[in-house]
């Protein structure tokens, strides 16, 4: 992946802030009952053309729309109308007047500029005001290659939500997956990777069958598992050069792969003579460790943010369950006894929670536990709805959601309240996401 | 218990008719019925082929939900196929074991190496070289049917001995 070349640089806020009326917040925690409503009129368009041909601002790309969209989507906040606005913003180093936007019941302003340098490059300006405060929360300014502008619109996104929620936000990040194609029988699938918000997809596999995507924690490796020489294997993809690798040699299946929150280890599982174990292979020796030695099946393997202990699935106990291991395989102990079976842990980056697919019979929804299995909560209701993965705040979860009687799968998102469930857009049907952490 | 579902339908279908029939000139009588060409004539099956197998052995076991033993019913199939092996031993195979949707991705892929591996344990058990026998596991990505049903699932949870090399053709 190109690296944004991009320059970020704190504003100083125009008016001073009132200390009395912080009040501008949101609680991603308690799962918003009331979205904030915001107002983001479209970004004042200027171009600084050189001199040999007009100022063409039809070149500029609508940022304020994208960051609408970022914000609506992540159901905290409420874009409202463009229509309804009364003021126009026509200078953003100047005071909007406050009252004109609490007429239309905006709690926030966003206001910005997008100039066209003469250097060819793009500058964006924005400023995040409190309404009610009527002071100036943020103020950032970022340059980059025009081709970027998305990502600087999602970074935009970001710094809002965090300003405004405490919490980092998530709109800068990428999501690998699954695309399916084709009649349910003949399902032709390949690996693919598009951002966050559905826009960017590319293909970066094609023929053979493949599933289960992982990112490192660069997000410049992804981790996979392709039928490309027959038995499924674990394959690593290297984004910046396009380089597809199997990795290590053994005579049976690897799958299930995982990195370690350094990047340094993949968790995964070998088969042998039917059996499947988790393994760590180190990339920089390649040498591989076996964690297990159970004849059930033991698979899904997830590490903790600190990188000292493994979830994984097994059903060493008669059914699928939930386990956690230290990294070195000793002391694992079963995690959850709610009902019916459990699979697929995947640890949140926080720490704080597993999440996980709850299999009652046929159907499957997505939940989480603490890591001690207490507080287990169901959060989706699909009818299968499976293989969780964490927005990097951990306060978001997408998943595979497949339709009765073969009619395809989508991939959904979901807070972790269990508020705010909704399709991901994405080219085709679409299974297996994995969340990236956000772009450095 | 199908014919349940088949009664329903049946008379939708002919109350639509009569309803049609209500309000619009009559159809056009039926054309008449063409003359059935004689099927053509089976393919004779080359001996030790892929459809050799397939039709005259029987490539196809099935399990039970969550489960990967070999059952009875499917013995007499690898019996053939260890019999068929005997006779046919430059051929090599390999065993796909399948599941149903009743599990999730990764599990249904461990599932399935169990599934392939006990056929190919059974196989060996009657003498078969355990070098000629490979497995594969597809988990749940190689349906053979779609619906939600127990119908559907117990004709997915299959183990499918496919020739790797060697075969006539």
């Amino acid at each position: 992946m190109k690296r944004l070349s991009l320059m970020v640089v704190a504003v100083v806020g125009l008016v001073l802030s009132h200390p009395a009326f912080a009040a501008l917040q949101v609680d991603v925690n308690q799962g918003n009952l009331q979205p904030l409503p915001i107002a983001i009129p479209d970004f004042i368009s200027v171009s600084g053309a050189p001199a040999a041909g007009p100022a063409n601002t039809a070149a500029i790309p609508n940022i304020a729309q994208v960051v609408r969209a970022d914000l609506e989507r992540s159901g905290l906040f409420k874009p409202l109308d463009p229509k309804s606005f009364i003021e126009h913003i026509s200078n953003i180093n100047v005071a909007p007047n406050f009252q004109n936007w609490r007429v239309i019941n905006a709690q926030g302003l966003v206001t910005g500029q997008a100039t066209l340098q003469p250097d060819g490059r793009l500058r964006v300006d924005f400023r995040l005001w409190d309404v009610y405060g009527e002071s100036q929360m943020l103020g950032l300014q970022f340059t980059t290659q025009p081709a970027t502008w998305r990502r600087v619109a999602h970074m935009i996104s970001d710094a809002i939500y965090q300003r405004i929620t405490g919490e980092k936000g998530y709109f800068d990040t990428r999501i690998v997956f699954i695309s399916e194609s084709g009649p349910a029988l003949h399902r032709q699938k390949r690996l693919a990777i598009m951002d966050e918000d559905g826009w960017n997809s590319s293909f970066l596999t094609n023929g053979f069958l493949v599933l289960t995507p992982r990112f490192n924690p660069s997000a410049q490796m992804i981790a996979y598992m392709s039928y490309a020489t027959g038995k499924p294997r674990v394959f690593l993809f290297d984004l910046e050069t396009g380089r597809q690798e199997k990795l290590g040699d053994f005579p049976n299946m690897t799958f299930s792969p995982r990195f370690s929150p350094d990047g340094n280890l993949v968790a995964m599982s070998l088969e042998s003579g039917g059996n499947s174990d988790i393994y760590i292979m180190d990339l920089r020796t390649r040498q591989t460790r076996r964690l297990t030695y159970d004849p059930a099946v033991d698979t899904a393997p997830s590490f903790s943010p600190d990188g000292k202990q493994i979830v994984f699935e097994s059903d060493r106990g008669g059914s699928q369950q939930i386990y956690v291991m230290n990294v070195d395989g000793s002391n694992p102990h079963r995690i959850s006894f709610g009902e019916g079976r459990h699979g697929t842990p995947v640890w949140s980056p926080r720490g704080d929670l597993i999440a996980f697919t709850s299999v009652m019979s046929a159907q499957f929804r997505i939940g989480v536990m603490r890591p001690d299995g207490g507080g287990e909560r169901l959060l989706s209701n699909g009818w299968q709805d499976e293989g969780p993965t964490w927005a990097p705040n951990g306060r978001v979860l997408m998943f595979t959601r497949t339709a009765q009687g073969g009619r395809g799968s989508q991939i959904w998102s979901i807070d972790v309240t269990g508020r705010n469930q909704r399709r991901v857009s994405t080219p085709g049907d679409a299974s297996d996401p994995a969340w990236s952490p956000l772009i450095q | 218990m199908k014919n349940f579902v088949v009664g329903p339908m049946a008379v939708v279908a002919l109350s639509l008719f009569v309803a049609g029939c209500a309000t619009k000139a009559p159809p056009p009588p039926p054309p008449p019925p063409a003359v059935q060409p004689a099927p053509p004539p089976a393919p004779s099956i080359v001996p030790g082929s892929a459809q050799d197998l397939k039709v005259n052995v029987g490539d196809t076991v099935h399990f039970e939900y969550d489960k990967y033993a070999v059952l009875e019913q499917d013995k007499a199939t690898l019996q053939r196929q260890a019999a068929w092996l005997a006779k046919w031993p430059n051929i090599k195979v390999t065993v796909e074991g399948h599941a149903d949707e009743r599990g999730t991705r990764e599990y249904n892929i461990a599932l399935g190496a169990k599934r392939a591996n006990a056929v190919k344990e059974y196989l060996v058990s009657l003498g078969v070289s355990a070098a000629r026998v490979d497995t594969v596991s597809y988990g749940k990505e190689r349906p053979v049917c779609t619906d939600s049903t127990e119908d559907c699932w117990s004709q997915n949870r299959r183990g499918v001995t496919i020739i790797a090399s060697g075969a006539n053709s």
